[in-house]
Formats: C-alpha cells, structure tokens, sequence
C-alpha cells in the first residue's frame, strides 16, 4: 500500500499543476489524528455538468438545425440566453477526449439530440458519482474518526463511504458502492455497483453499469481538494480515463446544506397530464 | 390560568432546575474524562474530545408501540411475561407468514378478497417485506408498554380543532376502491385529482411515518438509521427516503422563513447528552409552529438513548414526550430510490382518470 502511495503521489507530481501543490501541503489532521480533514461544505465551480469535455458556448442543450447553424430547439427556445451552454476548458484530462466505442459515441450523439426526454437530471433522479461532485450544488463531507459520508444538496442524494471493506457491492444503484481507505493523504474510493441510469453531464456522456469509478480526494490547500477519478467501463469506452478539477470549500460564515428536493419540482412534468383537470402544458 | 397550567409551569421550572444539575455533573464526568480515561468513563466510545461518539448504524424496529394499548392505562412498564408473549406472538406470524403458499389454491376473486390493509382490497405486502422488529425493548431492564411518556396515558394528546379537521378531511377520502369513482358525487376537489392531494409518501417527498420526524419513530419497515459525528456536525441518514439530517453543532437557527421539510437542526452537547433543537418546519400543514427537542446518550457500547419532546401548539392541545433505544446493528443502509422507481404516483392517477370515464360512461349509457 506504501508503495502504491508513493508511486500515486510521484505520479500526480509529475502529471499536474494541481499535484505540485498539493505535495508541499499538508492539511490538518481530522478526527483521529492519523488522517487529513476533509470535513467541509465543497462545489465544484466549473462547466463540467454541462459537458465534461472541452467545448464551446451553443445556444443551447438541445439543439436542432437552423438555416445558418444550429439553434435551440423548440423545447427550450422560451429560455433565450439563460438556456444556452457555458463555454468550458474540460475536466477530462488529456487531449483525446472520452474514448467512446464507436456504438457508445452514437449513442451519446443521440442522447444530445434528445436531452430533454433523457437526461436524469431533468426529472430530478439522483445523479451517480462522479455526476454528484460537479453538480452546481454544494455537498458536505462529514469525517468522524473512522467514517466518511457525503451528503449533496442536490435531490438530497447521499453516500456511505464504507472505510472497513464492505465487500462487492451486493446490489446496483444510483448512487453505487463506495468502499474508501487512506493512501497517505488521498482519500480512494472505489466506486462499483453504479446502475446504468446515471449520466455525466448535460451533453449525453453515458456509460453502461460496467462502469467503475477510482476516486481520490486530496488537500490543496486549507480550501480546496483536488478531485479525480479514474473512469473505467469496457462496454462503453475503449479504455480508461480519467478526470481532475478543484473543489473549493464554501467559505460565507453561514454556509449550509439547503433544501433541494426537486422531487416536488417535476410533478407537473411528470404527472401533469394526469391530472383530473389538466393545467396547460 | 387555571390551576392545570400553573402546576405545569411549576413542573417545568423544577425540571429545568433538575436539568441544569444533571448538565453540571454530566459536564464535570466529561471534563474528568477527557482527563483520564477512569473506569466510568471507559465503557463507552468517546472522541478524541472526551466526548461520546454516537456514530454508528441503529436499527430503531421496536414491537412496543409508539403509543400504549389503551387496556394499559397509565402503566409505563410491561411484566417480563407480557414481553415475551409479544416476542413469541411475533415469531409466530413470522414462521406462518413464511410458509409456502398452497400451489392447489384458487385464483383470487376479481377485484379482491376484500381483505382489509394498506393496499386495499387486492392484497398487500406479505411478511417478507415487513420489518417491525421482533422484541418489546426495555429501558433499565424494564419492558416498556409505549414509546410516548408523556403525557401519563402514554398516548399523543388531544388534537387541537384545526387539527381534528384535517384529520377529518384526510379519513373521509381513505375508502375502499369501489370500482365506480365515488368521489365523482361529492363536492370539493377528489383524493386524486392531483399528485399535491396525494401523501408525501406515495409522493417520495418523505418516508412514511414519522421515520425522519422529527421525532423520529420506528415504522413498518427500513429502520436502519447512520450517524456519523464529527466536531461540528452530527449526521443521522434515515433510510427512507435517503434524508441526510445535518445538525449544526452550538449554532443558530436560520431565519425563521428559510422552511426545511424536516425543520432545521441545531444542536449542543449538555455532558454527555446531545440536545438536538428543529424548528422551521411548514411545507406539511400543521407544522408551522412544530417545536422537537431529542435527546442522544450513550447506554453502552451498542446502543444509544433517544429521548424527544414534541411542542406543537396547531396540532396538539400540549406537548409529548417519549424515549425508546436505539441499538447498534452490523446491517447497512442501503439506497432507499423512491422517485426513481416511482411508477405508483402517476399510475394512481391514471387509475382513477380511467374509473371517471367508465362511471361517466355507464351514467351516459343508463340515461
């Protein structure tokens, strides 16, 4: 495991800028005494839930063809600017992109021209990881001495990060099986028994329920934590890849955990119609 | 004020008297623990800090019900002999509940056997699915007889009238599945005009109950709680429907409009007891002066102490107070996705849009 360690750490020295700060770091310990504190309120503050991979601004999430180029479809056109895509660097480390197969990258293409009816994030189902860390949500880490759990604002999705080897994960889920241990001062966790329901953004990036996720969080600074994840699914990419962004600690005195149980929120989208006296729609 | 509400008074201000004894020694015993782990001190897992640590997963199912059997009076202790018979009457069901089916049996009648439970007439869970625990439990080695302490009957008190009359409303809409649309004759909105008429339950809003609460109470099933304390926080995830409750620790109250569907959680350690305070509750009707005070300790290494007290001016015509154990189980939680599967809600709905027609149709066809 020491080994391992080191070889992870000599390897994010040379691999990121990130990396090269976090080594010259070293956080306060947490609970316990042995391991760094990651207690906190985080969020991501990037594009990523948008889309994961390099892009552009687009007029918006869904898209159709107009005489001189793309335009907001139909479905969304009401919302003019407020509905169109952020420009984003990435988080998806390297050049190439997400190595789809080729049936996987059709798939997601159509995904992107169907966002409404098929992003979970739409009817307010709860995210998968890594979806849940770049939401544009803030989520908590509660560190005891021997447990870690996160709780996101976003649809109030949860996660156990069991740190006593809980074993494989004994049934597919949302929000999958984590099972977490220390490498020096990186949190991992290894992520397995995700459903293939989830999504990674707003742009049709999918995977199958192959999919198994490495996580590792690790202190930057007194606020930030470098966030990665390895991504491996053979059904769906070609081989491994992985992301990295920053996380940063929400710093207002009153920063909180809030209300966001969109459930409510999508009772008329999804039931609507159903109604005895239907609204108009 | 008449001579009920002076001797409250009264007793609150002894118990208030008596509780800031019990916070001095109990602060005294944390100092000297984290002092020195004396003998005292070392029967319970502690933090770092001296102070207990309640994380740890709980499985709250309890047959001893959240209110007394009315045959019990004012009894709060059950007899050893009573416990027990619970206990077998339970095991009992269980062992029957699980015996194979008869593979010679007939088709159910359509419609239904008319059998009564949550599911109406066309049959509900069986046992497997059910999880009311499988003792009585006893707090000091005595078998309780109810969860609720007070008041003395150990039954939540009386309703106020505005209480009485949602309660009213929402009985007057739980009827059998007739078949033919009955609300259509009445006057007012239908139980199923809309998903906003519907439970929070049927809704995956909330757990059924008062699983979260608070207070939080055993339920039919999924009573597996996980708390995880930290310096600043205590966390307590309540399987249905996977609602993290993060309690601030020595902090404030958010404004009093920033409405939380299970009230805002502050909380404080007095010794070696964790005082939770929520307020603001109010997207259910009713809870919009909903006052609870919990109370965590430490029993023994598996199990914790729960204690609450309900003030809740609109509902009840006085506060409640109840206490049961919460003992530790190497069980997980595990991912309770309500909405995601939630194909009840909208079916309900489409379900009685059906019925309207055919009721509408058969009245056509009759005239």
């Amino acid at each position: 495991m020491r080994l391992v360690g080191v070889a992870v750490v000599l390897l994010l020295t040379v691999c990121t800028s990130y990396a090269e700060q976090s080594s010259n770091y070293v956080a306060p310990r947490g609970p316990g005494g042995e391991h760094p504190d990651l207690n906190g309120i985080w969020q991501a503050l990037n594009e990523a839930n948008y889309d994961i991979e390099r892009h552009v601004a687009r007029p918006a999430m869904q898209l159709r063809e107009g005489p001189y180029g793309p335009l907001p479809a139909v479905a969304v056109l009401a919302l003019g600017a407020v509905g169109s895509v952020p420009p984003g660097t990435g988080v998806v480390v390297g050049a190439g992109g997400i190595p789809y197969t080729p049936e996987a990258l059709e798939k997601k293409k159509q995904n992107q021209q169907n966002w409404l009816d098929r992003d979970p994030e739409v009817k307010c189902y709860l995210p998968g990881v890594p979806r849940a860390t770049y939401m544009p949500h803030p989520f908590q880490i509660f560190q005891g001495e021997d447990s870690v759990f996160i709780a996101y604002q976003y649809a109030g999705a949860v996660r156990d990060i069991f740190m006593d080897g809980p074993g494989p994960a004994p049934v597919d889920s949302w929000m999958g099986w984590s099972d977490g241990h220390w490498e020096g001062d990186t949190l991992v966790v290894l992520v397995t028994g995700l459903n293939e329901q989830t999504w990674f953004d707003r742009a049709g990036n999918h995977h199958s329920a192959q999919l198994k996720v490495v996580e590792r969080y690790t202190p930057m600074g007194p606020n930030h934590l470098l966030y990665e994840a390895t991504i491996e699914d053979p059904e769906t990419f070609t081989e491994p890849w992985k992301i990295s962004m920053p996380l940063y600690r929400r710093m207002e005195a009153n920063a909180q955990l809030m209300d966001f149980r969109c459930v409510e929120f999508v009772e008329e989208l999804m039931y609507g119609e159903w109604r005895r006296h239907p609204l108009d729609r | 004020m008449n001579g009920e509400d002076i001797r409250s008074i009264v007793e609150r201000m002894g118990l208030v008297v008596k509780n800031r004894l019990l916070v001095l020694v109990k602060a005294m015993t944390a100092t000297v623990c984290m002092v020195a782990a004396t003998a005292a001190c070392a029967d319970i897992p502690r933090t770092a800090e001296g102070l207990p640590d309640l994380t740890g997963t709980y499985d709250v199912a309890t047959l001893t019900p959240v209110q007394r059997p009315v045959i019990y009076g004012d009894n709060l202790l059950l007899t050893k002999e009573a416990a027990q018979k619970i206990e077998a009457d339970e095991k009992a069901r269980r062992i029957e509940g699980q015996e194979a089916s008869n593979p010679d049996r007939e088709a159910p009648p359509e419609g239904g056997d008319g059998s009564a439970g949550a599911a109406g007439n066309v049959g509900g869970y069986n046992s497997f699915w059910i999880d009311r625990g499988e003792n009585a439990f006893s707090i000091d080695g005595k078998f309780r007889t109810s969860i609720i302490t007070n008041p003395k009957n150990g039954r939540r008190p009386k309703l106020t009238e505005a209480a009485q009359t949602r309660r009213l409303q929402r009985i007057a809409v739980f009827r059998p599945n007739t078949g033919d649309a009955w609300w259509l004759g009445r006057d007012g909105p239908g139980p199923y005009d809309d998903p906003e008429a519907r439970p929070m339950g049927e809704r995956c809003l909330l757990g059924f109950g008062s699983t979260a609460g608070p207070p939080m109470l055993p339920v039919l099933y999924n009573n597996v709680k996980r708390i995880v304390q930290t310096p600043t926080h205590v966390m307590i995830l309540i399987e249905m429907n996977h609602d993290a409750r993060i309690v601030r620790l020595n902090s404030e109250h958010a404004p009093a409009d920033v409405k939380k569907w299970l009230g805002d959680s502050i909380g404080w350690w007095e010794g070696d007891t964790l005082v939770i305070d929520t307020t603001n509750f109010g997207h259910r009707p009713g809870t919009e002066n909903l006052h609870v005070v919990e109370r965590f300790t430490r029993t023994d290494e598996n199990t914790l102490g729960y204690s609450f007290t309900v003030d809740d001016p609109s509902s009840y015509t006085s506060s409640w107070s109840g206490e049961y154990p919460w003992p530790a189980t190497s069980d997980k939680v595990y991912e309770y996705a309500c909405h995601e599967g939630n194909y009840a809600l909208g079916n309900i709905l489409r379900g009685a849009r059906l019925l309207e027609a055919d009721a509408q149709a058969a009245g056509a066809s009759g005239e």
